[in-house]
């Protein structure tokens, strides 16, 4: 069995990250899972939140968020529309974010959107549970 | 004929001008290698988009409950389109060339009885189409000030196109740009976004296997459908943005050549009329000392 599966981890503007993995934890809409080789193929869409990748060479988290993960036979791509090394994310730029979600919440629930307002607000919640899951 | 003092001004003037287009080349060149980088680390994730897309299209897109944005509205009467520039201009055939191609399209709709809208990226493209379709125009996106684009520029394109589509402005939308083949050689492209037509690449490897979709399908369709949008909105702006910049190079390239060739034509000139006072001048000397 093969212990380690090819990884790739692109944002639209740059590819962030190719490397050979043992284990890749994403969060997925569904729930977090964590692809390891041999895993079944599947897609699945991402919530914001930290993407965790174990490999020989070391570990590496990224937060990401939108977007989505393929597994597949060869290896696991995941397309994120924006991925940031966790080390380099400063609160600053968490508070963009989490000022834009919350601006997409107050949109949904001014409009009365109801389908978006519970959507809006997950994705709210999410923003803040990052900051604090990476200690800033 | 001009006197030498003119001759002199206009020689310096063509240098002067000669100085400004080799300096405009040799930016372009140097922005080209950016853009074209640029171009190139988006690559990846495009074609990894569209290969999954196109898996999930081709599985959910024949049913009757395929999101509009793949399927359609069921009409065709209204028309989008998309009109990609630059903000500038002294980049040759660049802008013509994406306004020529939307002209023909735009008219060609007119003639089958269909309305048209136009949606404007980039002045100069509003500026070359104002005058015809003035009265089309529903909108305008100015990137202006900006020094290079973003994905957040796409998605805010991105956006104002499907909030117009849900609220049911149109129909079809096609974007318009310029294909970067190379430095020479820009293809005016015309792509239609909406409704998408995602089509399994050359590479067959792109959905071979059966996959696990969580959550369903069409949920995960329905998320990343407007994403592909701005993706395909984002690959074309960056596509123009080398292609602008390759047809600004070869534009200013000439320029200066040009500019190079009139100079040596005028020195000749200057040198004539030069030689010619001179010899006036010793006939006159030499006939007025035989007058004596």
């Amino acid at each position: 069995m093969a212990d380690t599966m090819q990884f790739d981890l692109v944002s639209p503007e740059r590819s962030l990250a190719s490397l050979k993995a043992t284990a890749v934890l994403i969060p997925g809409a569904e729930g977090d899972m964590t692809a390891m080789p041999m895993h079944a193929p599947t897609i699945t869409t991402l919530r914001p939140g930290l993407l965790k990748v174990e490999s020989p060479e070391g570990n590496s988290e990224y937060v990401v968020t939108g977007g989505f993960a393929e597994i597949g036979v060869e290896g696991l791509s995941v397309l994120a529309e924006k991925a940031i090394p966790t080390g380099e994310l400063t609160r600053e730029q968490l508070d963009v974010l989490i000022e834009e979600a919350r601006s997409a919440h107050k949109d949904a629930v001014d409009n009365e959107q109801h389908d978006l307002v519970s959507d809006a607000a997950k994705l709210l919640a999410d923003m803040e549970a990052l900051g604090t899951h990476i200690g800033l | 004929m001009p006197s030498l003092k003119d001759l002199k001004n206009r020689i310096q003037s063509v240098k002067n001008t000669r100085k400004i287009t080799k300096a405009m080349q040799m930016v372009a060149a140097a922005k080209l290698r950016r853009a074209q980088e640029a171009a190139e680390d988006a690559r990846p994730y495009a074609k990894r988009f569209n290969a999954v897309m196109a898996g999930l299209a081709a599985s959910v897109g024949g049913s009757d409950t395929a999101p509009k944005l793949i399927s359609g509205t069921g009409s065709d009467q209204v028309h989008l389109l998309v009109v990609l520039t630059a903000e500038r201009g002294l980049c040759g055939g660049f802008n013509s060339n994406i306004s020529k191609l939307a002209r023909q399209k735009a008219n060609a709709l007119k003639a089958e009885g269909k309305t048209v809208k136009m949606l404007t990226v980039g002045k100069k493209g509003r500026d070359a189409l104002k005058r015809d379709f003035g009265d089309l125009f529903v909108g305008h996106v100015d990137l202006t000030g900006l020094k290079a684009v973003g994905y957040a520029n796409a998605q805010d394109i991105a956006k104002d196109v499907l909030t117009r589509f849900d609220a049911g402005e149109f129909d079809v939308a096609t974007l318009f740009y310029s294909g970067f083949v190379n430095v020479v050689t820009q293809v005016p492209t015309a792509q239609q976004i909406i409704p998408a037509s995602y089509e399994a690449g050359d590479d067959a490897d792109g959905l071979a296997a059966e996959y696990d979709y969580e959550p369903s399908e069409e949920a995960i369709l329905a998320d990343l459908l407007p994403r592909g949008v701005a993706t395909q909105i984002f690959s074309a702006l960056l596509e123009n943005g080398a292609s602008e910049q390759g047809a600004r190079m070869s534009a200013m390239d000439n320029a200066t050549r040009n500019a190079g060739e009139m100079i040596d034509k005028l020195t000749i000139e200057y040198n004539r009329s030069r030689q010619a006072v001179i010899t006036s001048e010793l006939i006159e000397i030499i006939s007025g000392a035989e007058a004596l």
